[in-house]
């Protein structure tokens, strides 16, 4: 028996579409052109054309008296992030943003570690859901509960008061800086509401950073001698620090940009998001809102340069 | 001669799988020992069992006499070649190296001397500053055994480390572990699923199945004397003849095995067999030229395939002799048939 390989290929169909489809496949460029031209224009033209557009307001000038905008070009507005006011309402956010992402790092970490490494399958999606949940919830809600969870006579204040501990958060609330009148109305419990709210950005970046580590790795290091807690400082720990800094910089950045929960919880006093919703809402004073806007910007670049100096992405 | 490392039945089981099933191996100290067998078979399970990666569920294991049993992996004096390599992404070549005497408290001045040197009996010398991302699979694998070396372990466990190179590489890796070995006389034991690296390396060879052993021997006696039907077809390639067959030719029920290349071709019908030869006709249905050697494949009255492997040595093509479709009978010496043990029924299982 003969078998021929000479047999006729079917011909190529001429349509229009085939045509369209063998430019494409030989043109992978195109291809790929017109696949990232919708989200390139968004992305271009409203999102970053927008933001720049507003840092550049940031330069106009507002007058006092007639409460207008005009766009003749200044650099007042951005000195005035430095008068004393302003420069502490930055100070008091940076020094949020920080407790927080540090609290935030330090509780993720055994938990997202939990994940990784100790469940499968279905305990897995349970920490998963466990995790997300919270943020199914509005957010604004969570904070009005936290308002009354903190409150003289809540559940917080209860449960302390059960411990016997009512003279300890005495203490605590006494401390400047850190406490106030109730925890409700004070620095500490806005903090523990911006910890709680955003704690699942936390775990989930460090989980992932976790769960790329091959078991080898560990395995490797007790083979060469080292006691756990060893492996945890020499391998774990550096390996996950890429996921810490993601983790972080989401934590970062929500705490610089968020002007709600400052308003409902702790002490009066500005955060740089309320100060932005203020000038821009209440005021109408859009230069001074935009000059803020860029304050986060530049902390968030300051922030990403030394995580990235201290060799943070070094591991990806 | 003391024991580097001793299984007394040990089985370890997983869910109802039972990876090593009551396994018992003495290895000699100082010797190149390997485990092979194809994957699931048990070797790597017990390669980790020695590392501490891994708890028999029963049985006593000894490392240099003291019992091992519930130690910790950095508990024992051994160190491991992982099959990936397993080198610390975040750490330079010469961290890597040093990382096991850091651990342990070596002085900083020391841990690198000996880091350097180790580099250096691998061919790595200067290589230190590099990251693990920025070395080729076969250094990485120099550093993994850079690092395993460097302290100074009793017993170096292998686990495939060759198996991501290429067959040059293999090679050539393959005889500077040996010469190592010969080097610093420790005892290397070599997991492997390949059978010539198995038996060009080993001073002795275990051949896993179903995670039992089925024969521990010198690669010589492994190939020439299989004991089991499963090591003859494993090591090497093998003719393994039962039943009626092996009674005609051999005069006992027992299975045998004959090597493909122990055969010789002739064209036509059996003629009569000269005494001390064994004859059957067959067939001939494929050739395959295969370089140094054609291989024959020959289908018997039976059904049954036999392989036969002639040597071209001679400066004539042997291949054009014969074609397939043609009827020829293959014809052995009695002495190079080997009786095996049919264990297919266990005795317990």
């Amino acid at each position: 028996m003969q078998l021929s390989l000479n047999a006729p290929l079917p011909r190529p169909t001429a349509g229009p579409l085939h045509r369209l489809a063998n430019l494409l496949y030989r043109k992978p460029n195109l291809y790929l052109a017109m696949l990232l031209l919708p989200p390139l224009l968004w992305f271009g033209a409203i999102y970053f054309g927008s933001l720049l557009t507003l840092l550049w307001q940031g330069l106009y000038t507002f007058d006092d008296f007639s409460m207008t905008v005009t766009p003749e070009l200044t650099l007042a507005n951005l000195k005035a992030l430095f008068q004393p006011a302003n420069y502490d309402i930055i100070l008091r956010t940076l020094c949020m943003a920080v407790a927080v992402s540090l609290a935030s790092a330090m509780l993720a970490f055994p938990i997202a570690y939990y994940m990784a490494r100790f469940t499968t399958g279905k305990t897995k999606a349970f920490f998963y859901i466990a995790v997300m949940m919270p943020m199914w919830a509005s957010y604004i809600v969570k904070a009005y509960a936290w308002t009354l969870l903190l409150a003289k006579g809540g559940v917080a204040q209860w449960f302390v008061d059960q411990m016997g501990l009512a003279p300890v958060l005495q203490f605590i609330l006494g401390i400047p800086g850190v406490g106030g009148s109730t925890l409700s109305t004070s620095h500490l419990g806005r903090f523990l509401v911006f910890v709680y709210i955003w704690l699942p950005f936390m775990i989930l970046p460090i989980q992932a950073a976790l769960e790329r580590l091959p078991p080898s790795l560990l395995q490797a290091s007790a083979d060469l001698g080292a006691k756990p807690w060893q492996t945890f400082v020499q391998v774990i720990l550096p390996l996950s620090i890429p996921g810490i800094a993601a983790g972080s910089i989401f934590t970062f950045s929500l705490t610089l940009g968020d002007f709600i929960v400052p308003q409902l919880v702790g002490p009066p006093g500005f955060f740089i998001g309320s100060m932005v919703y203020v000038q821009q809402g209440a005021i109408g004073n859009m230069p001074m809102a935009a000059a803020f806007t860029l304050v986060p910007i530049v902390l968030i670049a300051i922030y990403l340069a030394i995580v990235k100096r201290l060799g943070a992405f070094d591991a990806l | 001669m003391t024991l580097a490392v001793q299984f007394t039945d040990v089985s370890r089981v997983f869910g109802d799988v039972k990876a090593v099933d009551r396994v018992s191996i003495d290895i000699q100290d100082g010797e190149f020992f390997s485990m092979l067998g194809p994957s699931g078979s048990g070797k790597t399970t017990c390669l980790r069992l020695i590392a501490g990666f891994e708890q028999p569920s029963a049985g006593s294991i000894r490392i240099h006499g003291a019992e091992a049993v519930g130690l910790a992996p950095y508990q024992r004096d051994v160190n491991t070649v992982f099959q990936d390599y397993a080198l610390f992404p975040h750490m330079n070549v010469r961290d890597n190296v040093a990382y096991g005497l850091k651990v342990k408290g070596v002085a900083k001045s020391e841990r690198l001397t000996r880091a350097e040197e180790a580099l250096g009996m691998v061919a790595l010398g200067g290589y230190g500053e590099r990251k693990p991302a920025q070395l080729s699979g076969g250094q990485r694998q120099r550093v993994a055994l850079a690092r395993a070396l460097v302290n100074r372990p009793r017993v170096l466990l292998l686990d495939e480390p060759l198996g991501a190179l290429d067959l040059k590489l293999r090679e050539q890796m393959q005889g500077e572990l040996k010469k190592l070995q010969r080097q610093l006389g420790i005892t290397f034991i070599f997991v492997t699923h390949d059978q010539t690296e198995a038996l060009s390396m080993s001073d002795r060879v275990a051949v896993f199945n179903k995670g039992r052993i089925e024969q521990v021997d010198s690669p010589r006696n492994l190939y020439m004397k299989p004991a089991t039907p499963f090591v003859a077809e494993f090591v090497g390639t093998s003719n393994v003849l039962r039943g009626e067959l092996a009674q005609q030719l051999s005069g006992s029920a027992q299975p045998f095995s004959i090597r493909p290349e122990h055969i010789r071709l002739q064209d036509g019908l059996s003629q009569a067999a000269a005494s001390g030869e064994v004859e059957i006709s067959g067939l001939l249905h494929d050739i395959q030229y295969q370089g140094a050697s054609t291989r024959y494949e020959i289908r018997l009255e039976n059904g049954q395939n036999l392989s036969v492997s002639q040597a071209n040595n001679q400066w004539q093509d042997s291949t054009l002799a014969h074609q397939p479709g043609q009827r020829v009978t293959a014809r052995w010496a009695r002495e190079a048939m080997i009786v095996l043990r049919d264990n297919a029924p266990r005795e317990g299982l």
